[in-house]
C-alpha cells in the first residue's frame, strides 16, 4: 500500500485551504492512500501501446467563432456576492499571499 | 502565472524592507557571470476572451463582461476561441518556433481571488509551440540570439484593488475588490531559454529582446502590445554566478517590470543586489520579487517553493489542439516579414546612416516613422519631427512618446506644409502644439490660428524695402557678392513678420531686389 504521511496531507490541506483536525489527518491518509492504489491498478492493465488519453472521446480541434455573446449584468455577476463595493466583489483583505 | 496586483503588499514591503547593498555594477562584472531568462505575457486582442464569448475591451465598466466561465460558476463550459488559438499559433512561428502536432490545456490550482474557478487555465506539458529563436540587437549594434524555450497560451486573472488602511501598509488594508472583465483574456507566455554571455549589455538586451516581442505581436496584428495597459508584461529572472563555476547561481524572479526602461534597471538592480550578497558570502534566495519603479529597486516577495504546487492535470472539459499541417502553412503565408528584415529594409528605403537609423530603433520610432513616410512625409523630415521636436517634448511631459496626441498623418501633414514653404519651422511648432492641445488638425489649426506664412509677394517686399530704406549698404555688398550681408535684412524681415514668412523666398526676393538695382 502506498505511504500517504501525515505532513503530506496537511500539505494538501494547505494548498486546498481545508482546515484538518489531527484526527481528520490520519483518517484521510490512510483514504487517500486506498484512493492512490485503486488508480496505481491502472497501471498493471496499461501496457506500452496504449496512449495516455485526457478525454474519453477522441476528438480534438473543438473551436468556438470569436463572436461577442451576451454577458451578464453587473447587477446579476454580483447578485450572488456575499459583498460588494463600486460594482466589484468585495473580499477579504489578502494578507499572506504575494 | 498570471501577475498579481499588489502594489499596496508591494509598498507596504518596501516601508518595512531595509535598504539593499549594492555592488559597483562594473566590479559585479568582473567577478561574476549574469544568466538572465525572460517570460513574456502577450494578451491578445480577440473579439473576445480565450474560452467564452464575453468581450474582451479594456476600460469597460467593472464585471461587465462577465459570464460563469469567468465567474467560475458550477456546471460552466469552457469553449476554445479558435481566433486566439490561431493567433498564438502566428506568434510560435514568428518566432521560429515548431508548432506542436497535439497541444493540451491543463488546469493550474492555485486559490486567490482574481481567479474564481481556483485554477488557470493553461498549458503545462503540451504547449502549443517550442524550440524558437529570435535575434536581439542591444544599443551597441552586438547581435544575440535568444533562445525560445516555448510559448505557451493560458487565460488572464481579474483585477485587483485593494482599499482601506491610511497608513499604506497591507496591515492597514481593509478589504480588496475585483473586477473579472480581464479574467479569460488570452494570453500568450513566451518563456526563453537561459541567456548566457550578455555581460554587461545583459540588461539593454533583456529590454531589446522585449521591444522585439513587442514589435512582433504588433506587426502580427494579434495585441495592441500597448505596456502601459498590461498588453505586454515581463518577468525577469536573474542569476550570477562566480566566472569560472559551472553550476548556475540561484535564480530570483523580478516580477511587475512594466515597461521597457524599468526591465533595463530591474536586471541591472538584481545584478549589483546579488553581487553584493554573494560577496558577503550570504547565499541568494530563490524567490519572486517585486520591481518598484518610484524607488528603482526590487523586494522581496514569496518564496518559490511552496506556492508552486500547482497540481496541474489536462483540463477535462476541453479536447486538445492539433493544428494540421496545412492549417500552419496557411497561416505562416500570412506571416508578415520579419523585424530585422523590415529593419533592413526600411534602413535602406530611408537612406538614414547606421547612427541615425539606431536612435530610430532604440527611441522606439521605427513604427511611428514608418507611418509617417507613409503618409507622404520625407523620410528624414520624418525621423526629425519624431527624434527632436516630439521626442523633447514627451520627455518634458513625462510621457511616453507614443502617448503623445498626434498621429503619423498629422506629423506628415505638419512635414509637407514645411517642405511646401506654406509653414516656417517656428509657424510648424505652433501649429503641433496645437495638434497636440486637441484643436484638430494642422489645417484647421493654421486656419483658426491665422499662421501660415505670407506668400504674397507684394507684402514681402514692402518689409523688404522698409528694412533695406533703413540699411542701405545692403544692396551695395550683395552686388559685389557679399551675399551673407543679406542675412541680416531677413532676419529683420522676418522679424517684422512675426516669423510668418518664409525665409528662403525673403531671401530670394532680397537678392532680386540687389539685382535689379
Amino acid at each position: 500500500m502506498t505511504e500517504i504521511t501525515p505532513e503530506l496531507v496537511r500539505h494538501l490541506a494547505g494548498l486546498a485551504r481545508i482546515e484538518v483536525t489531527e484526527a481528520e489527518v490520519a483518517q484521510f491518509a490512510s483514504q487517500l492512500a486506498l484512493i492512490v492504489d485503486s488508480v496505481a491498478t491502472v497501471k498493471a492493465v496499461a501496457s506500452q501501446d496504449i496512449v495516455a488519453t485526457s478525454h474519453p472521446i477522441p476528438m480534438a480541434n473543438v473551436f468556438r467563432e470569436d463572436v461577442v455573446t451576451a454577458s451578464l449584468t453587473q447587477e446579476q455577476a454580483l447578485s450572488g456576492a456575499a459583498d460588494s463595493d463600486s460594482g466589484r466583489f468585495k473580499v477579504s483583505a489578502i494578507l499572506d499571499e504575494d | 502565472m498570471v501577475q498579481k496586483d499588489d502594489g499596496l503588499r508591494s509598498r507596504a514591503e518596501g516601508e518595512l524592507m531595509a535598504k539593499d547593498q549594492l555592488m559597483d555594477y562594473q566590479k559585479a562584472l568582473e567577478a561574476y557571470e549574469v544568466v538572465i531568462g525572460l517570460e513574456v505575457h502577450v494578451e491578445l486582442n480577440t473579439n473576445t476572451k480565450m474560452f467564452c464569448g464575453c468581450a474582451n475591451v479594456f476600460g469597460d465598466e467593472p464585471n461587465t463582461n462577465v459570464c460563469p466561465n469567468c465567474l467560475g460558476f458550477p456546471g460552466a463550459m469552457p469553449a476554445v476561441n479558435g481566433k486566439a488559438i490561431e493567433n498564438s499559433i502566428k506568434i510560435g512561428l514568428a518566432l521560429d518556433c515548431q508548432i506542436a502536432a497535439t497541444g493540451r490545456f491543463a488546469r493550474k490550482n492555485y486559490f486567490y481571488p482574481d481567479l474564481a474557478k481556483n485554477f488557470q487555465t493553461s498549458q503545462y506539458d503540451e504547449p502549443i509551440a517550442f524550440e524558437g529563436k529570435i535575434d536581439i540587437e542591444v544599443p551597441s549594434g552586438k547581435v544575440f540570439t535568444v533562445e525560445i524555450e516555448r510559448a505557451h497560451m493560458e487565460e488572464d486573472a481579474g483585477k485587483l484593488t485593494h482599499v482601506g488602511g491610511s497608513t499604506g501598509r497591507i496591515q492597514g488594508a481593509e478589504y480588496s475588490l475585483v473586477d473579472f472583465n480581464r479574467a479569460g483574456v488570452p494570453l500568450v507566455e513566451i518563456v526563453t531559454k537561459p541567456i548566457y554571455g550578455a555581460g554587461d549589455e545583459a540588461p539593454e538586451l533583456a529590454a531589446a529582446y522585449v521591444r522585439s516581442i513587442r514589435e512582433i505581436v504588433k506587426n502580427l496584428g494579434v495585441s495592441d502590445a500597448r505596456m502601459e495597459r498590461g498588453n505586454v508584461r515581463c518577468d525577469a529572472n536573474v542569476s550570477i554566478r562566480p566566472k569560472g563555476e559551472a553550476k548556475l547561481g540561484t535564480r530570483t524572479e523580478t516580477k511587475n517590470v512594466n515597461s521597457l526602461r524599468s526591465i533595463e534597471r530591474a536586471v541591472k538592480y538584481e545584478i549589483q543586489r546579488q553581487a553584493h550578497l554573494l560577496s558577503q558570502g550570504v547565499a541568494i534566495i530563490q524567490e519572486t520579487r517585486h520591481w518598484h519603479e518610484d524607488r528603482g529597486a526590487t523586494s522581496s516577495g514569496r518564496p518559490k517553493s511552496d506556492a508552486d504546487d500547482y497540481r496541474y492535470f489536462p483540463e477535462p472539459d476541453l479536447v486538445p489542439i492539433k493544428p494540421s499541417k496545412e492549417w500552419i502553412e496557411q497561416i505562416r503565408a500570412t506571416l508578415p516579414e520579419k523585424p530585422a528584415v523590415r529593419r533592413k529594409r526600411l534602413m535602406e528605403l530611408w537612406g538614414f546612416s547606421e547612427l541615425e537609423f539606431r536612435d530610430v530603433v532604440n527611441s522606439d520610432l521605427l513604427d511611428e516613422i514608418d507611418e509617417t513616410v507613409k503618409a507622404g512625409a520625407k523620410p528624414q523630415a520624418a525621423r526629425k519631427w519624431w527624434t527632436g521636436e516630439l521626442a523633447r517634448i514627451a520627455n518634458s511631459e513625462n510621457k511616453d512618446i507614443n502617448e503623445l496626441a498626434i498621429t503619423p498623418l498629422q506629423v506628415a501633414q505638419i512635414a509637407e506644409l514645411v517642405e511646401s514653404g506654406k509653414l516656417t519651422d517656428r509657424l510648424a511648432r505652433e501649429v503641433l502644439t496645437g495638434v497636440l492641445a486637441g484643436e484638430g488638425d494642422p489645417a484647421a489649426i493654421i486656419a483658426a490660428r491665422g499662421l501660415e506664412v505670407v506668400s504674397d509677394d507684394g507684402a514681402l517686399l514692402a518689409a523688404i524695402d522698409k528694412v533695406l530704406a533703413e540699411q542701405p549698404d545692403v544692396l551695395e555688398k550683395i552686388r559685389e557678392g557679399k551675399l551673407q550681408a543679406a542675412g541680416a535684412v531677413i532676419g529683420a524681415v522676418m522679424k517684422a513678420m512675426s516669423g510668418s514668412a518664409d525665409a528662403a523666398r525673403v531671401r530670394e526676393l532680397v537678392i532680386q531686389r540687389a539685382t535689379e538695382g
